[in-house]
């Protein structure tokens, strides 16, 4: 959709200026940069979560995990995931950059341990104009820091607090980590 | 060409509320780094720029519009395509010399400051939704059009009205045009 364009613009600019801006070019003054995207993206995820339909903000307790041997893994379906994966539906994983229609992120929670959730996306919209490939591997980083943030930020109003990394590996295809963390 | 995204029943403008809430953010920080208004009116002029001249492509792509003839022409279409496609908005034109190359964008309603009340204390010299004005710039620009882009009005400085100055500043030469905005 076009508005989803005009955000994709608007965060390629950002994460542009604010590395124009940093200071300090070594890996500390980078994660700087990363965490005042990754503050960003928490804030706009705190006031998005507000948004949000009322019953998506009811948090039931985590069901027993639905095993889906054909995905290799088992593919948590408890309410948790599901809240998020309306919101990242809407937030970005719908939006299709071409004639085919866009997967579905996938969850899954094979080999984690309790409370850990990954969210893995293979066309994720901010990287998708970026390459397809192992190329800009170490830009990638920069272009995700705002969407963990967005994450964390959507959950800590739903009451979860948690903390949320982003891997990539081959352009455009990402996971996030989300850990919740239990008081 | 891009699909339209699948809405699911409930979430009709999370899309839109991303990008306002994001862009809000960005305002925030950028008054966080500089103290200086103007400062802080160029980046967004300045980023707004950067937008502007690859969001044109899109929108051509998007949309089917015609050749231009006249400048009154161009700004109808920023008012009734561009800002309808992207914002959901249609600001009215008028315009405002008799060359009739100066026009203004009259926003009753703008999206951009949904979420905000009022600007920051000490802050009034800011132009928060300059980055607008920086889009229209960049865009024209990479259609081979030079313009001045400012805002005459502000609504949050206290204004009744939003109002986007565009001030054409060349004489379109007509062998040259391919597309039109």
């Amino acid at each position: 959709m076009a508005d989803a364009a005009l955000f994709e613009f608007l965060h390629t600019e950002m994460v542009a200026e604010l590395w124009a801006r940093a200071p300090d070019p070594s890996p500390g003054g980078q994660k700087t940069s990363l965490s005042v995207l990754e503050g960003m993206g928490f804030r706009v995820g705190q006031a998005l979560g507000e948004r949000l339909p009322r019953e998506t903000l009811a948090f039931r307790e985590e069901q027993p995990p639905k095993e889906v041997p054909a995905l290799g893994g088992r593919v948590l379906d408890c309410p948790l995931t599901l809240q998020i994966g309306d919101h990242w539906d809407q937030r970005g994983g719908a939006v299709g950059s071409c004639s085919r229609p866009p997967p579905h992120p996938q969850w899954y929670t094979a080999l984690c341990p309790q409370g850990t959730y990954i969210l893995q996306d293979n066309d994720f919209p901010l990287l998708v104009r970026m390459a397809a490939g192992p190329q800009y591997l170490e830009e990638a980083p920069k272009f995700l820091a705002f969407t963990c943030g967005l994450l964390r930020g959507t959950l800590s109003t739903l009451g979860i607090k948690s903390l949320v990394t982003a891997s990539v590996t081959t352009l455009p295809a990402c996971k996030f980590q989300v850990v919740i963390q239990r008081a | 060409m891009s699909r339209p995204a699948q809405r699911r029943p409930g979430y009709p403008k999370i899309n839109k509320d991303l990008f306002v809430l994001t862009y809000g953010a960005l305002v925030a920080q950028l008054c966080k780094d500089y103290e200086k208004d103007e400062d802080v009116n160029k980046y967004l002029d300045n980023m707004g720029y950067s937008i502007g001249t690859r969001l044109v492509e899109d929108f051509l792509a998007r949309s089917c519009v015609r050749r231009c003839h006249s400048y009154s022409e161009i700004t109808g279409i920023i008012a009734q395509v561009a800002f309808k496609m992207y914002l959901g908005i249609t600001p009215r034109v008028t315009c405002n010399n008799s060359s009739r190359n100066e026009f203004s964008l009259i926003l009753e309603k703008n999206p951009l400051v949904e979420f905000v009340e009022e600007l920051p204390p000490g802050r009034s010299a800011l132009c928060y939704c300059n980055l607008l004005c920086g889009i229209i710039r960049g865009a024209l620009e990479m259609v081979h059009l030079d313009a001045d882009v400012t805002f005459l009005q502000d609504r949050l400085k206290g204004d009744s009205v939003t109002e986007i100055g565009i001030t054409f500043l060349k004489k379109p030469e007509e062998k040259k045009y391919r597309r039109k905005k």
